[in-house]
């Protein structure tokens, strides 16, 4: 079992939504409702899952698939496939590479930094952190907190100041002392307020006049988040332009249906994924993994 | 907030407006598409289907009341289950007689629990209150900064004293008796899930402070899982109320809706921006009108069911159709539309109002010289007016205190009105429905239909009230 897998897993029984398909039963119109309302309960989304079963209703009645496994099989496959396609790596490559981190209040922006700074510390590569949250009480505080328990150096400004100008000392700090990543917060911000996703095309600006090349601009999703997530996406994308998604919290009781929506409609495919408060507990995003967590369940059950 | 919800409603509700009856297999329709509407609105998925039973039900019931047509009928319905899943009126915060009044939050991480622990202790604050805050959130770094820099702001003390949240709590506790606080606003840590270790602590917490209030923190952009996280909360600690986050985004607020049936306990705040101040008390019985955003149409619905005889109104248009209704007729109609209250508020309660429609250009006094004129005839003249030859006028207008003008102006316009109707009936109808199926393309011309419709009643026989508002001619 893969790693993601394992920490997934721990998810399993609140996904185990699916598992009662395991189970025998006949493939009456109930079978089909319950499909629907799985998915739904998942955040998938009404539309996409009305799509979604209108075309697998279609499948199985085509390959005439009769069991539950076919049909589960069928769903995965489907799954999968929605979630195919984008690249999924990320970048590293500049002197220094520069993260930039936006995403809406609470989400998890800070704690994403630190987890993705103690990685990189653990393979021996250096980072500097820039607190481009100025604006939430203590969010320096907060990581440098990170910053001392990775060993990584903070940039930070004054509260309140620009965060363009912080990120931008930060990459050039990082640049004059061959530091090759820069991981910079910004303040929470929802998707509405058209002034503070204006900033956002600025800071992205300024970030890019420096001496480091933007190499990432990472989206942090709650996965707890309902269809609101598609317009969070939307609504950033059109300010900034967003490399990958980062979907925190997967490992509570949540769920992540709404990324589904989002790659079909914005293309923006996930890249990490948050599965516990350790600061290990962010890794790389698998969909082949993902998909089979969904379906993951405890056979005595 | 809520808008989107609103939107989808609307449109709903917009394309059942020109339908003059709705069978069964409509109304199951409309309620799929309203279930849709409210999962697409995060709404949880049991409530949904709740909702969907319970507003077929009160369609289909018996109670149907035949001033309404049938439009109104399903959307009174779908607001009273609104207001019956939304629960009554605002938390009433009663204090302690024995000072401090604690409140205890607890919630998910990244909810806005230290934030909103501040925003609290503000609104206690404009109540005359002395608030103290406690900060038991030991856990994440720099919660505790983050709390002392925003009550500096609003010059509230911060107590955390210790390394055990529990013991936090505790001192902080008789610091407010010692310092004569007589409100306690106890932050606590959040957890990325429930979990029995977060769950012991906020218990002991809550045994060691004995809370008047707990309130659980949610995120207002939280999908499906939002209420079993609520209920899995309640079910350890006994929630109070709960306190709703992030509303000010475009969130749907399914959660809003959803916590009272799920869990069955209110919202009592609600924070609607970045501000301290954005913050206020939660009122859930106005919150259905304004999901429905039909301006008032839900008070224009009541007030049309307490003034309209039904029997009355049938009756009269009965006449209206066979040709033989009178100015006795149209007298017992303006005195009805009278008891719905001044006509500019009516116009005003209209949802659609066509553009540039002013309520206030509405002419109150009108109406009155028109009942004037009425009652100044003999009941000869109100049911032939035929007979009203120039000195019947001169004398009508003598009684009246009017001009002859004006009773000739009545005379053309009820004549106008009668020609009107005896001939609109049936044609109106089939238009209505023609409109009906464009209107599914957004097509504008339905709308417009409506301002013409409107603007007859309008300008037009600016006096006469538009009958079919009330669905009398579907009976």
């Amino acid at each position: 079992m893969s790693r993601i897998s394992k920490e997934v897993s721990k998810t399993r029984n609140n996904f185990s939504l699916f598992s009662k398909f395991h189970r025998d039963r006949s493939l009456g119109s109930d079978f089909w409702v319950e499909v629907e309302e799985a998915l739904i309960q998942a955040d998938v989304g009404v539309g996409t899952t009305t799509s979604l079963v209108t075309e697998l209703k279609q499948q199985a009645k085509e390959q005439k698939l009769t069991s539950i496994e076919e049909i589960t099989d069928c769903i995965k496959h489907k799954l999968k496939y929605l979630l195919s396609g984008p690249d999924r790596t990320f970048n590293l490559e500049g002197n220094p590479a520069v993260w930039i981190f936006v995403g809406v209040n609470g989400v998890g922006k800070t704690t994403s930094i630190g987890k993705i700074a103690f990685w990189q510390e653990s393979l021996g590569k250096k980072v500097v952190l820039a607190a481009g949250d100025t604006f939430r009480a203590a969010a320096a505080e907060q990581l440098e907190k990170w910053a001392q328990q990775c060993n990584s150096e903070l940039i930070r400004g004054a509260e309140g100041a620009d965060p363009s100008s912080v990120i931008y000392d930060a990459i050039e700090h990082a640049h004059s002392s061959s530091i090759p990543l820069v991981l910079a917060d910004t303040a929470g911000r929802l998707h509405t307020k058209t002034n503070l996703m204006d900033e956002l095309s600025k800071i992205q600006r300024v970030a890019s006049m420096g001496s480091g090349i933007v190499t990432e601009i990472l989206l942090t999703l709650d996965a707890t988040t309902g269809q609101n997530g598609l317009e969070q996406a939307k609504n950033f994308a059109k300010s900034i332009d967003i490399s990958g998604i980062i979907l925190t919290k997967l490992d509570g009781s949540s769920r992540g249906g709404i990324i589904f929506a989002i790659q079909e409609e914005t293309g923006i495919p996930v890249k990490f994924i948050g599965i516990g408060e350790e600061s290990q507990d962010l890794i790389p995003f698998d969909p082949e993994d993902f998909v089979e967590a969904l379906f993951d369940f405890q056979p005595e059950k | 907030m809520f808008d989107s919800l609103t939107n989808r409603l609307g449109d709903i509700f917009g394309r059942l407006k020109s339908k003059g009856r709705l069978s069964e297999t409509q109304i199951n329709d409309v309620l799929e598409e309203v279930r849709t509407a409210l999962l697409e609105a995060d709404v949880n998925l049991q409530v949904a289907k709740d909702f969907q039973r319970n507003v077929r039900a009160r369609c289909l019931s018996a109670e149907v009341h035949k001033a309404l047509n049938p439009a109104q009928q399903v959307i009174k319905s779908v607001n009273e289950e609104l207001v019956s899943i939304l629960g009554g009126e605002a938390l009433t915060i009663s204090y302690a007689d024995k000072p401090p009044t604690v409140v205890l939050l607890a919630g998910l991480q990244g909810v806005g629990k230290t934030t909103n622990a501040v925003k609290l202790a503000k609104w206690f604050k404009s109540q005359g209150r002395n608030p103290l805050l406690i900060g038991a959130d030991l856990q994440r770094p720099a919660a505790v900064e983050q709390l002392r820099t925003l009550a500096n702001q609003i010059d509230v003390p911060v107590f955390s004293q210790g390394s055990d949240p529990v013991m936090v709590a505790a001192k902080g506790i008789k610091e407010a008796k010692a310092t004569g606080r007589d409100v306690v606003i106890c932050d606590t840590a959040g957890r990325l899930t429930i979990d029995e270790e977060m769950m012991q602590q906020l218990r002991q917490i809550s045994d060691s402070v004995e809370p008047h209030y707990t309130f659980l923190v949610i995120d207002a952009m939280t999908g499906q899982e939002a209420l079993n996280v609520a209920e899995s909360f309640h079910n350890q600690l006994e929630l109070d109320a709960m306190v709703i986050t992030k509303l000010d985004g475009d969130a749907r607020g399914g959660a809003a809706l959803s916590a009272k049936s799920v869990v069955g306990k209110p919202i009592a705040f609600a924070s609607i921006g970045e501000k301290l101040e954005d913050f206020e008390q939660f009122h859930p019985d106005r919150l259905a009108s304004r999901i429905l955003g039909m301006g008032d149409v839900l008070t224009l619905i009541e007030k049309a069911e307490d003034a309209f005889d039904e029997e009355e109104a049938k009756k009269a248009t009965q006449k209206l159709i066979s040709g033989q209704f009178t100015l006795e007729d149209f007298l017992e109609q303006m005195q009805q539309l009278k008891k719905m209250g001044p006509l500019e508020n009516i116009v005003g309660m209209m949802p659609d109002l066509p553009p540039g429609a002013d309520p206030s250009d509405v002419d109150e006094s009108r109406l009155a010289r028109m009942e004037a004129i009425i009652t100044s005839m003999t009941v000869e003249e109100r049911n032939n007016p035929t007979v009203i030859d120039g000195s019947r006028r001169s004398r009508i207008a003598k009684g009246s205190g009017t001009s002859v003008q004006e009773v000739s102006s009545l005379l053309k316009q009820f004549k106008e009105i009668k020609r009107m109707m005896k001939g609109a009936v049936k044609p109106r109808r089939k238009n209505k429905r023609k409109g009906s199926k464009k209107r599914k393309k957004g097509n504008p011309s339905s709308r417009e239909k409506q301002k013409n419709q409107f603007e007859i009643s309008q300008s037009e026989t600016s006096d006469e009230f538009d009958l079919s508002e009330f669905g009398t001619f579907s009976n």
